[in-house]
């Protein structure tokens, strides 16, 4: 999933300060899950800012409103009347959330109130790692289903950096490092011969690297 | 291991004789001086030197620059190059600009991370890692081409260096880590500092029941330590680093003001170690910011004169 998190109060007050009359959107698919944009912290979110505000001084209108999915524009319709009839829009979902929002509500300005951190997973309660940096060109396969460019620190490909002591990167030594995973896993898998054979330089060009992607399904469209 | 570089480094390693090479860090400016002034302490004791990129991920003058300048003074340098901030382009582009100006070593890292410097905030690179580095240059060399197959007018001939750290883990994987390094064209190795000779020596056994010490010729690193302080510090905080309680225990045991001395002592007892490890070719004196002792220790191992 999208794992992200609110943006400190701090900010979102000075994101929004401009504005009288807002909407907290929530979204209740990935930013639902790692309780950062969900119905639940929408109203958690909406009564605090309407405390700061009082306590501020300043008035403003906070209406509430969550679709299940941001980044579609089937979902993001339900939201439509509310949107259109406040002068801004905070919008708790990841990135693509805020920027489907903000194709499709032209003259409304859209504001993010999370910060989008990264792809990963729920390793337990209340805690998310990041797993996948979206290279689009995955090479789980030869690394025991542990992916290097996203959970080494200097993206090795051909094994550990000299920094590597007890398990730990060295870089923050409450991160595993991420070759001392992958070598434990290919012993069980008895695949060590993944280890001595050279990985080529990678080609950067199907990631971010190459711009924003696109992905065309001929067989989905009507 | 084609010939086609032709270094006094590989000359003398080549030749089977025992290597004696130093570190220089250039300045955090841009003085020349400084880099000649360490030149000059280290003339005559090394057989090349040993030129940081950037290390610690400190914004100093370029590898490149200050490897010029000892070339200007008649020393030979081994131009050390991270791909923590370059991309392939920039990488290529360097290491046929730095054989232009007459730099024929090069070893290939990975590079210190940058949240360990003093701008943690720049974006890293590693568009390719150490050992794609070491393939690039070799290809270069051997077959005169970059990495899109592009034929070069006049090849970049570099001798390859690459580093090991036997005192990192997973260990098992060292060994496996340096016969890459060495299929990938690395022509020398330079270790870590030693200071676990035991675990060195297990290393290098490894490596030679491999059948790797026929195909690289390994240079031990060493640093002189200064206090009890220093050998704490290099065990606790430096990431890979293996000094044993013992070695520690005994610099802290004799009084303070003769720490240095101790120091220096066991480093050649180290060197003497490594002299006599079948395998090691040579040996890297890292003595960070203090140049001026590596000719007492080069002269106290009875390694002077240098060819």
């Amino acid at each position: 999933m999208i794992v992200g998190e609110q943006k400190p109060i701090s900010e979102i007050k000075e994101i929004i300060a401009p504005y009288k009359k807002i909407l907290i959107l929530g979204c209740g698919t990935c930013v639902k899950t790692c309780f950062a944009g969900g119905e639940d912290e929408v109203a958690v979110l909406a009564s605090a800012l309407r405390l700061a505000c009082k306590k501020d001084g300043k008035e403003i209108e906070i209406e509430e409103f969550t679709v299940e999915r941001q980044c579609e524009d089937e979902f993001i319709r339900e939201g439509a009347p509310a949107i259109s009839r406040n002068e801004g829009v905070l919008s708790l979902a990841c990135g693509a959330g805020v920027q489907a929002l903000a194709r499709r509500f032209v003259k409304i300005p859209i504001l993010p109130g999370v910060n989008t951190t990264f792809i990963g997973v729920l390793e337990k309660q209340g805690v998310f790692t990041e797993e996948c940096s979206g290279c689009g060109d995955c090479m789980l396969a030869i690394f025991g289903g542990i992916c290097p460019f996203t959970r080494c620190a200097k993206k090795l490909l051909n094994g550990p950096c000299g920094g590597s002591q007890n398990g730990k990167c060295e870089v923050n030594p409450e991160t595993d490092c991420a070759w001392q995973l992958i070598i434990e896993r290919l012993k069980i898998l008895g695949q060590m011969d993944n280890l001595r054979a050279y990985v080529p330089p990678k080609n950067w060009q199907t990631g971010l690297s190459g711009g924003p992607r696109k992905l065309v399904r001929e067989d989905h469209i009507i | 291991m084609n010939m086609k570089a032709s270094g006094k480094l590989q000359e003398i390693l080549s030749k089977g004789e025992f290597a004696v090479t130093a570190e220089c860090g250039p300045p955090r400016g841009a003085n020349a001086e400084v880099v000649r002034k360490k030149g000059e302490l280290l003339k005559g004791y090394v057989d090349a030197v040993n030129v940081t990129d950037n290390q610690t991920a400190i914004v100093r003058m370029s590898s490149i620059a200050a490897c010029t300048h000892l070339l200007q003074m008649g020393l030979e340098p081994v131009m050390q190059m991270v791909v923590r901030d370059r991309n392939r382009i920039a990488l290529q582009s360097d290491i046929m600009g730095a054989y232009s100006l007459g730099i024929t070593n090069i070893l290939c890292l990975s590079g210190d991370h940058q949240s360990f410097g003093s701008q943690p905030d720049a974006l890293n690179v590693f568009d390719i890692d150490s050992m794609n580095l070491i393939r690039t240059v070799q290809t270069m060399r051997e077959q005169g081409k970059d990495m899109s197959g592009f034929e070069l007018n006049e090849p970049p001939a570099m001798f390859i260096g690459a580093a090991a750290n036997p005192f990192a883990d997973p260990f098992e994987y060292r060994v496996i880590r340096l016969a890459k390094k060495i299929d990938a064209g690395a022509d020398f190795i330079q270790t870590q500092c030693i200071y676990n000779i035991d675990r060195f020596k297990e290393w290098m056994k490894m490596a030679r029941e491999e059948g790797l010490t026929e195909k690289v010729h390994i240079l031990g690193g060493v640093t002189p330590l200064k206090s009890a302080g220093m050998a704490k510090f290099m065990n606790n905080k430096v990431a890979g680093m293996d000094v044993p309680e013992s070695l520690i225990k005994r610099i802290a045991g004799v009084p303070k003001e003769k720490a240095v001395k101790e120091g220096l002592k066991i480093c050649q007892e180290t060197i003497a170690q490594l002299r006599e490890t079948k395998g090691v070719h040579g040996i890297h004196i890292m003595a960070i910011e203090w140049e001026e002792i590596v000719g007492e220790i080069v002269e106290g191992a009875g390694l002077t004169p240098r060819p």
